[in-house]
């Protein structure tokens, strides 16, 4: 079988119980990064990329980047559809637009999923701050 | 001895939860176990006693590191930084009282702010929506006696509102519901098979963001007129029996998430969810309800509609209030750079809002009023610290049905932590003093 380097998918966010709890119990944690530093993918766009589950990925879009943990879906199948939990990894990569209604196009963004197993899923602090340039 | 609090209400999401039972040490300062609540709600409760909880405000120092300051100078900060502004974005609310949110506003009108809530990344485009066409509701109770036909489009409650299914929609036994999940029958319309579709009768897997067509598509299907094979992804065949599914229930319910006002579409998917439900109410009782996620994002919007007549998105610095989505919105403003100051409180928008708009944050004059360390904290200049409602603290609520409930205290909160309220108190007096307006 041939392996794509990339692939597109369709990108959409919201909550899990586990984003909400690791939430509630302090974003600062680890664990909050554990439940939505990652992104679920369709075991088939798994197969296209020949990546293992559970390793480190690469997501893209027009609006930005971020790396985050690549993982089986758990709640599919949904073969070109992407979720991230919301939060700030997937917050780095969402459609800004709001079509005049206040409302970001949280739902819906074309994003591309690479291999980048040598690269670090970053917790929220360090992520926002690397972003805003307040720490290397 | 330890002592048990009873009908405690759950200060996580709007479902409101009113039969919490906490478990709270012989001196009643400390938590020791939450009973009924889902897993979301015992963990708010139970990190309230975290041992690292920040217990003073901080102001952040040219090397990044914080460095403790006292309730008063971070008031002071606070009030400078609003009256210093031309147009202070004043954003949260969602996670506090209606009290404290009618402090806040006229905090709001002496500085001339923008309040903006949660909804604007939640349920602002429903809002919008109900400007529109209006909205033929009811409350939960009304959904756990009577509905025997309940969808649940573009929301997963078994995720996002876990005890909603129990209490109220799915599983609850109400006096015309006497037999729970048996008397109803529960279809969930969504672009994944969630864990709410697996307890539902019927999984609908619409394509993502062409809700707008299926809803569409049902109103066509209720008069039995013509339709396309397939409709976004779904055959025409299982449109016209969900259509007559729905007709042939005694009292409907729709509940909608975030999977019609994130996606493309927004507030017009919510315009023909309601015209759907209005045309159901030809062959019998619908109604629609929005699954809102704060737990007080609906009070915010009740007390910013009785104080300015806007629920969200309100401008108040020509003096007066105006209310455009869009132009007067968080997002919009933030991101346009139209904002040279940041008061947050009640919410995260460093987690949950786009990062364009979160640099813009990092980049103003800046103060969050958090109980925890989040990353709006990280990238503010000043972390203001205070008492949870709802868990150290009372104060009033709306259920996401528009219900008023009286939150309850539990214990206390830590020694000289003040409650948001107060806080917002002390920021009003140093801005009456700064603008010059009597106490």
């Amino acid at each position: 079988m041939i392996y794509l380097t990339k692939i597109t998918v369709n990108l959409i966010t919201g909550r899990t119980i586990q984003q909400g709890v690791s939430m509630e119990a302090g974003k600062e944690k680890e664990d909050y990064m554990k439940s939505c530093g990652i992104i679920e993918l369709d075991a088939a766009d798994i197969a296209q990329l020949g990546i293992w589950k559970n390793s480190n990925v690469r997501v893209s879009s027009d609006f930005g980047t971020v790396v985050v943990k690549a993982i089986p879906t758990t709640q599919g199948p949904h073969p070109g559809l992407a979720w991230i939990p919301m939060g700030p990894w997937a917050n780095m990569v969402v459609d800004t637009n709001t079509y005049s209604t206040g409302m970001p196009t949280f739902k819906g963004t074309r994003v591309t999923v690479e291999p980048a197993e040598n690269e670090k899923v970053l917790s929220s602090i360090d992520l926002v701050l690397v972003a805003c340039g307040d720490k290397e | 001895m330890t002592k048990l609090v009873t009908d405690i209400i759950c200060p996580f999401c709007g479902t409101l939860c009113d039969d919490i039972e906490v478990e709270v040490s012989d001196d009643g300062k400390q938590i020791l176990k939450v009973m009924n609540a889902c897993a979301i709600g015992a963990e708010k409760f139970l990190h309230a006693q975290s041992p690292d909880r920040i217990v003073r405000p901080r102001m952040k120092q040219e090397d990044g590191s914080w460095k403790e300051v006292t309730y008063d100078e971070a008031a002071q900060y606070t009030a400078k930084i609003l009256c210093d502004a031309k147009k202070p974005l004043m954003y949260g609310w969602s996670s506090t009282s209606c009290e404290a949110q009618a402090t806040g506003h006229m905090i709001a009108e002496l500085v001339g702010g923008i309040v903006d809530n949660t909804a604007t990344v939640c349920h602002g485009p429903s809002l919008i929506a109900v400007h529109d066409v209006g909205i033929p509701s009811c409350t939960l109770g009304e959904v756990k006696n009577r509905a025997d036909r309940v969808i649940f489009w573009g929301c997963n409650p078994a995720h996002a509102h876990p005890r909603h299914m129990s209490r109220y929609s799915i599983f609850s036994r109400g006096f015309f519901t006497t037999k729970g999940s048996k008397s109803r029958k529960v279809i969930v319309v969504d672009p994944r098979p969630t864990d709410t579709a697996s307890v539902a009768d019927y999984h609908v897997q619409v394509e993502q963001g062409r809700d707008y067509e299926l809803l569409d598509a049902m109103r066509v299907a209720l008069q039995e007129g013509p339709l396309p094979e397939t409709v976004a992804g779904v055959p025409k065949e299982k449109i016209y029996e969900l259509a007559r599914l729905l007709k042939s229930g005694r009292f409907v319910t729709i509940f909608f998430g975030m999977g019609v006002t994130h996606s493309l579409g927004k507030n017009h998917n919510i315009d023909i969810a309601i015209a759907l439900t209005s045309d159901l109410n030809k062959y019998t009782k619908a109604a629609i309800i929005p699954m809102r996620g704060h737990y007080n994002v609906t009070g915010s919007g009740q007390v910013l509609g009785w104080q300015f007549g806007f629920p969200f998105c309100v401008d108040l610095s020509r003096g007066f209030a105006r209310y455009n989505p869009g132009e007067s919105s968080a997002n919009d403003l933030l991101m346009r750079g139209e904002v040279d100051a940041s008061f947050v409180i009640g919410s995260d928008p460093g987690s949950h809002f786009p990062f364009k708009s979160v640099k813009k944050i990092h980049d103003l004059p800046s103060v969050c009023i958090d109980p925890h360390m989040t990353p709006t904290v990280a990238v503010s200049k000043c972390h203001v610290p205070v008492a949870l409602v709802g868990i150290e603290i009372g104060g009033s609520c709306y259920r996401m049905d528009n219900v008023p409930i009286e939150s309850r205290k539990v214990v206390d909160p830590p020694a000289g932590m003040l409650t948001d309220g107060e806080f917002l108190e002390l920021v009003l007096a140093e801005v009456k003093r700064i603008k010059g307006v009597a106490a």
